[in-house]
This record gives C-alpha cells, sequence and structure tokens, in this order.
C-alpha cells in the first residue's frame, strides 16, 4: 500500500513537473503582453524533434538535449521578432488567428522533414531500468529516468523561483504581469525584457518536449494535447503568475494521476463491472475540467492572480 | 447536343456494365500517421507488394490503388470513403485498423454495395448480428488472437492475471476473447484511452496487484510505450507477459528490442511457416522495405490476392455483385499463412499460432514459431450471423 501510494505520488509529481515546464513560459507571456499564444504547444513539438534528432546526430542523449534545446531558444528568438513584436499591439482574435496558422505550420513543416510516423528517442542506458531503494523496511521500485525528469523539474522549477522572487530582472517580469504600462513608464524596456522571456519559454517547452520524448512518442500533433493541459493550469493557477502556475500543475498532474489511478477502483465497488469499466475511464479523462470548473467558480481569477 | 452526347454515355456505361471492367479501382483507407501508423504503413506496404507480384493487375485488369490516411480518426475515414465511393467509384475497399473506425465507415459502404475486405479491423458485430454480404475480413475475428491467449495462459497454469486494453470496442472484443479460454483469476482489468502513450498510474496499479501474469493488448506505438515502461518500472521480474501478435510483432520489437526476448504470442502467420508464397512474400518484403514483414503486412498482401482470385473468377465482370460474392466466399488464393476457409459470416476458419520472441540465427530480436494453440478455429459469433 506503501509503494502504491508513493509510486503514484511520485507519478503525479513528474506529470505536473513537466506541465510546469510548459505552462511557466505560456503563462508569462500571457501575462505580461497580454498575448494568447497557441503555437506554444508547436514549439514544444518542434523542440522535441530537434532534440531527437540532435541526440541520434550526437549519438548520445544529453548532447541531443542540449543542443535541441538551444535550438528551440533560437526558433523562439527568430519567431519574437518576426511575427510576435507585430502581435502584442492587435486584438485576441488576431493572436489567436495567427498562432493557430503557426500551429498547422508547424505540423505540416514537421511532417515534411521528419514524416507522418513517430520518431524514436531513447534514454541514456544507464537510466532504462528501475531504481531499488529500502524505505521503512520495504525495497521500493521506481523507473530511473521518471527519477531524473522529477529532479530536472524540481530543479528549473527552483531556479524559476530564484530568478522571478529574488532577481532583479524577476522584479521588472513581475512588474511588467501586473502593471505593463506602468512598468513602461518607470523606464523599463519591456520589449526587450519580453523577447527574453519568450525566448525562455521556449527553450522550456523543448526541455519538456525533450524529457518527455523518450516516455511519450516525439510525433506530430503532440503539442496540442498538451495545450489544453497548458492552459488549463495557468487557468486553474492565475494568468501570469508563476507560483500559480507551479500549484496548478501540481494539481492537474495529481488529480489526473489518481483519477486515472483510483476512479476505475472506486466505481466498480459502487456500479456493476460493465458500467465501471465504460465510465471509469471517461470520467477520469474529464476529471481536470471538472477541478478547472469547479476551481473558477469559486476563483474567476485562478489561485493566485497577478493583477490581484 | 450535350444532352444528347449525356444520354449516349448513360447509355454506353449501362450496356458496359454486363461487359468486364476496364480497370479495378480499390480505396485503402488506413491509419498512416500518428502512435498507430505503423500498423496501416504495413497493411499499405504489403498490398503494394501483392500488386507488385501481380504486375499491377488485379484478376488480369489494370489496377488503381488509391491510397488516404483516416488520421485514426473516424470522421476523417467516413469522409474518404464517401468520396471513393461517390466520387472515385472504387469496386472494393480496405485497410482500416481499428475497429471503431470500421464500424464508422461500415453502413457507408454497405449502402453502396461496395465489397468491404478487411484486412485488420475484425469487430464482433460484424460477425455476429450485423453481419454483411458486402463485409469480408481476410484476417481474423478481433476476439481470436486473444482467446488463443487465453489458452495458452490457461494451460501453462498462470492463476492471477491482470488484462490491460484500451477503452473502445476492439478492447471489449480482447478481453471478451481471452476470458472465453483462460478461466483462472482476473485481479485486475486496466481500461486506458485508446491513443494513451504514459502507463505510470497504469502500472503502478499492477504493481500492487502483484499478478503472476500480465495480458496487454495495446496495438501499435501504445504498445511500444507499454513494455518499454513496464520493464523500466521493474514488473517484468515477477510478471509475465502475454499479448495476441498485434502487441509483439515487428513493429513494436523494432521498438522495444531485447527487453521483449522470452515474451509469448499468438498469431495467425508467422515469418518463419514454411510454404513457398510465405517465403516468396517474406524475401521480397525483407527486400523492398528493408524490414522483416509484421502480421498487418501479411493481412495487406493477402487482401489484394483475395481480390485478384474474384475478379479472375468472374471474367473481370465485377458488376455482378451476387457472382462476386460467390467468387470472394470461395476464396480462390492461396494465402501466405497456408490453407484456410471463410466461414458463412466471411470471417476464416483457421489455425493459431504460438509464438515466443528471442535471437534467430542471424542474432535479429524476433519472432519464432513455437506451435499451434488451435486447429480450424472459428469465432464464437457466426451463429448469430444471418447472412442474407
Amino acid at each position: 500500500m506503501l509503494q502504491l501510494f508513493l509510486e503514484q505520488a511520485l507519478n503525479g509529481l513528474q506529470f505536473g513537473l513537466m506541465l510546469f515546464l510548459l505552462a511557466a513560459g505560456l503563462t508569462l507571456v500571457f501575462g505580461i503582453m497580454d498575448c494568447i499564444n497557441l503555437a506554444h504547444g508547436s514549439l514544444y513539438m518542434v523542440g522535441a524533434y530537434f532534440v531527437a534528432a540532435a541526440a541520434q546526430a550526437a549519438d548520445s542523449f544529453w548532447i541531443g538535449l542540449g543542443a535541441g534545446v538551444a535550438g528551440a531558444a533560437v526558433l523562439g528568438l527568430l519567431l519574437e521578432l518576426s511575427l510576435f513584436r507585430q502581435l502584442y499591439k492587435r486584438d485576441h482574435l488576431s493572436q489567436v488567428l495567427a498562432t493557430f496558422a503557426l500551429i498547422l505550420i508547424a505540423n505540416e513543416a514537421v511532417r515534411m522533414i521528419w514524416g507522418a510516423q513517430p520518431v524514436m528517442l531513447n534514454p541514456p542506458e544507464a537510466l532504462a531500468g528501475p531504481v531499488e531503494f529500502e524505505l521503512f523496511g520495504e525495497t521500493f521500485f521506481y523507473p530511473a529516468y521518471r527519477l531524473l525528469i522529477i529532479a530536472v523539474g524540481l530543479a528549473v522549477g527552483g531556479l524559476l523561483y530564484l530568478l522571478v522572487a529574488k532577481s532583479r530582472v524577476g522584479m521588472w517580469v513581475r512588474a511588467g504581469a501586473a502593471n505593463r504600462e506602468m512598468t513602461e513608464a518607470l523606464g523599463i524596456n519591456v520589449q526587450r525584457l519580453f523577447t527574453a522571456v519568450f525566448v525562455f519559454g521556449a527553450a522550456l517547452c523543448a526541455l519538456a518536449g525533450g524529457l518527455l520524448g523518450p516516455l511519450l512518442a516525439v510525433q506530430v500533433g503532440m503539442g496540442e494535447s498538451v495545450l489544453i493541459l497548458a492552459f488549463v493550469v495557468i487557468i486553474i493557477g492565475g494568468i501570469g503568475s508563476i507560483r500559480g502556475a507551479l500549484v496548478g500543475s501540481l494539481i492537474v498532474g495529481t488529480v489526473d494521476t489518481l483519477g486515472r489511478a483510483l476512479l476505475p477502483t472506486l466505481l466498480r465497488a459502487a456500479l456493476p463491472a460493465d458500467a465501471a469499466s465504460t465510465l471509469g475511464p471517461a470520467l477520469a479523462s474529464i476529471l481536470i475540467y471538472l477541478l478547472m470548473a469547479g476551481i473558477l467558480f469559486f476563483k474567476p481569477q485562478g489561485l493566485f492572480p497577478a493583477r490581484a | 447536343m450535350s444532352l444528347r452526347l449525356t444520354a449516349l454515355a448513360a447509355a454506353l456505361m449501362l450496356a458496359g456494365s454486363a461487359h468486364a471492367a476496364e480497370q479495378i479501382k480499390v480505396g485503402l483507407v488506413s491509419t498512416l500517421s500518428g502512435p498507430g501508423a505503423g500498423l496501416g504503413v504495413d497493411i499499405r506496404d504489403g498490398f503494394n507488394l501483392a500488386i507488385k507480384h501481380l504486375n499491377g493487375k488485379l484478376g488480369g485488369l489494370p489496377a488503381e490503388i488509391l491510397i488516404a490516411d483516416d488520421q485514426q480518426s473516424p470522421d476523417v475515414a467516413k469522409q474518404t470513403a464517401d468520396k471513393f465511393l461517390k466520387k472515385d467509384k472504387v469496386d472494393f475497399m480496405t485497410g482500416i485498423v481499428f475497429s471503431n473506425i470500421m464500424l464508422a465507415v461500415g453502413p457507408a459502404v454497405f449502402d453502396n454495395k461496395t465489397f468491404y475486405i478487411s484486412a485488420n479491423a475484425g469487430p464482433s458485430q460484424y460477425a455476429g448480428e450485423q453481419c454483411n454480404p458486402f463485409f469480408f475480413n481476410v484476417a481474423w475475428q478481433n476476439d481470436n488472437l486473444h482467446e488463443a491467449v487465453g489458452k495458452v495462459v490457461q494451460d501453462k497454469g498462470f492463476k492471477n492475471v491482470v488484462i490491460v486494453t484500451p477503452n473502445y470496442p476492439g478492447g471489449k472484443d480482447a478481453v471478451a476473447g481471452f476470458k472465453r479460454y483462460y478461466k483462472g483469476k482476473v485481479a485486475d482489468e486496466v481500461y486506458t484511452k485508446l491513443g494513451q502513450l504514459d502507463y505510470a498510474a497504469e502500472l503502478a496499479q499492477i504493481r500492487a496487484t502483484k499478478p503472476d501474469a500480465l495480458f496487454f493488448f495495446l496495438p501499435g506505438g501504445m504498445g511500444i510505450n507499454f513494455v518499454k515502461q513496464f520493464v523500466a518500472a521493474g514488473l517484468s521480474r515477477d510478471t509475465q507477459l502475454f499479448a495476441p501478435g498485434f502487441s509483439a510483432d515487428e513493429d513494436v520489437i523494432k521498438a522495444v528490442g531485447a527487453p521483449m526476448m522470452g515474451m509469448f504470442n499468438s498469431s495467425h502467420w508467422a515469418h518463419d511457416m514454411e510454404n513457398s508464397e510465405n517465403k516468396r512474400f517474406v524475401a521480397d518484403f525483407l527486400k523492398d522495405y528493408g524490414r522483416l514483414p509484421s502480421l498487418y503486412a501479411s493481412q495487406g498482401y493477402d487482401a489484394a490476392l483475395m481480390m485478384d482470385g474474384a475478379v479472375r473468377d468472374v471474367k473481370g465482370k465485377v458488376e455482378d455483385k451476387a457472382a462476386l460474392q460467390k467468387a470472394l466466399e470461395a476464396k480462390r488464393f492461396k494465402s501466405v499463412r497456408g490453407d484456410f476457409k471463410f466461414n458463412t459470416n466471411h470471417y476464416p476458419v483457421q489455425n493459431y499460432y504460438l509464438r515466443a520472441i528471442g535471437k534467430d540465427a542471424a542474432g535479429r530480436v524476433t519472432n519464432k514459431t513455437m506451435g499451434t494453440i488451435f486447429t480450424a478455429h472459428a469465432d464464437a459469433y457466426v451463429a448469430s450471423c444471418k447472412m442474407k
């Protein structure tokens, strides 16, 4: 029982931290520049392809991860300079249309370059198996690679916290999210700040894509499903808030994991087996949306609104 | 003038219908992108190899193969099928991988009186009460391979089994088939979302259940991820894996590699079968595509051969639907799996074999045939089929 609880908690943490990497960039772009970027998921996909391609070329997962993240950052820079700069002044509809077009272009471009079938990305050989450790006199198993993901996620989360909460740049970012005009009036170059945030967001996307690649599959369209989850996270957490993104990610990750694990068992206790097996998976997949609706009902601005 | 021309053309077409067709058009709708793409690509490549072996012809007439990707979406598949049926007026349809897509597309094909030769999806619905003169399955009924695994697990004396399948019609058929022959305790039935790629939550539950064997049916990329994560979680030490051939064929082996060694699975076909048709098929597939064929490829290959034999039998008069149906039922071709025949519900009656994954003489990790599980095995739904 303890093993099960610990393992599911770690699973929820791992999923949540990866969502956080995606949601962090999205919430800052949305919060500071009031720009809806639907193509955030495409950066995740393209980043994952960069990592897979570089890992194959260099025959090393780590070099591939580094090169892929750097490549995605450069792509983010180019996108910001060429396209997103034009979009900040426009209304939300123009932003949605332009970034939706970007999704279609990215999907077709990836299909043309890498083909329609998923690309294989394998974890480093040393991390392919499980880790064994003793706790309270019991032996626990957990996949080594997932532990690595948790470690990287925690490290990046900590780094982001230091950057945003303790550094001068972070202060500007927070100020920009709270009130852009006032920040500009104080002499901060919000334009340049935003370029930096956007590039950083793109790099985080690629990091998430590259880390999740060996667990999931690097394929066309992988960005869309995760984008929806990232939006759920930032809406729950409060748009523009890094702390909100972290808390939202962990909530969504945990609820989704526990829902998939426990709901079918609970339902089977209450309903006939046939109905439970149909209802369980369906209910588990909408659970986080129910959660979002519930939180929005009591806190329409999300848990940690940036513009309090 | 143009009216008269149209009338003339119409008259010519009517007159032409009693004669042999000038060419045979086949609409192949399959899953060619996303996690299920490996299956569709193998069906397509197997089908194309057969057309190549037949010198670009079906039943002696030039063949035109229209190929489309259904993106594993019933909506997209239905639109494409409508276009093939109404605009291109295809003579045969084939290619669909997933049963939920088959059930969505089927009615339009049957209403149009076009023969569908399924190279994969074999839903229980079309084997039983909803069986249809225009539907043939050249592969198997969905339950069959699972029934075979159930028998093996039962015979090997496993007592505590967990079942993992996606929550869709093919998954329900899998559980029904497995439990028809496995009579021991089912510790848990895990239903996942179709297309799910992360199994962390399910694997933790499975570890807590401590089964001695695990039966999973997760076609394509789902199975690849499941086996990888199963091994990474350290579950392979205490739990023996069993799967139908779908989850343990070349597409999965290529991606997972050595961790799959020792896994048992069932199939109606294997690449090491000793008949001359199969030897030619396997050798040429390896030569043309640079990989060993999977059971899906063999099914695509057989689907083309089946059309060829039937068109030849009716001497190209594919408009005579009753004659064409008889020719299809008579199975005028030599399958790469060896001999089999069609039941009254247009599903095969055939042998099922046990395969195990290991290293072959050339050092490749691949399937090896271990023995026969069922001989001349029919599906469980044929009794409720009243074929009109």
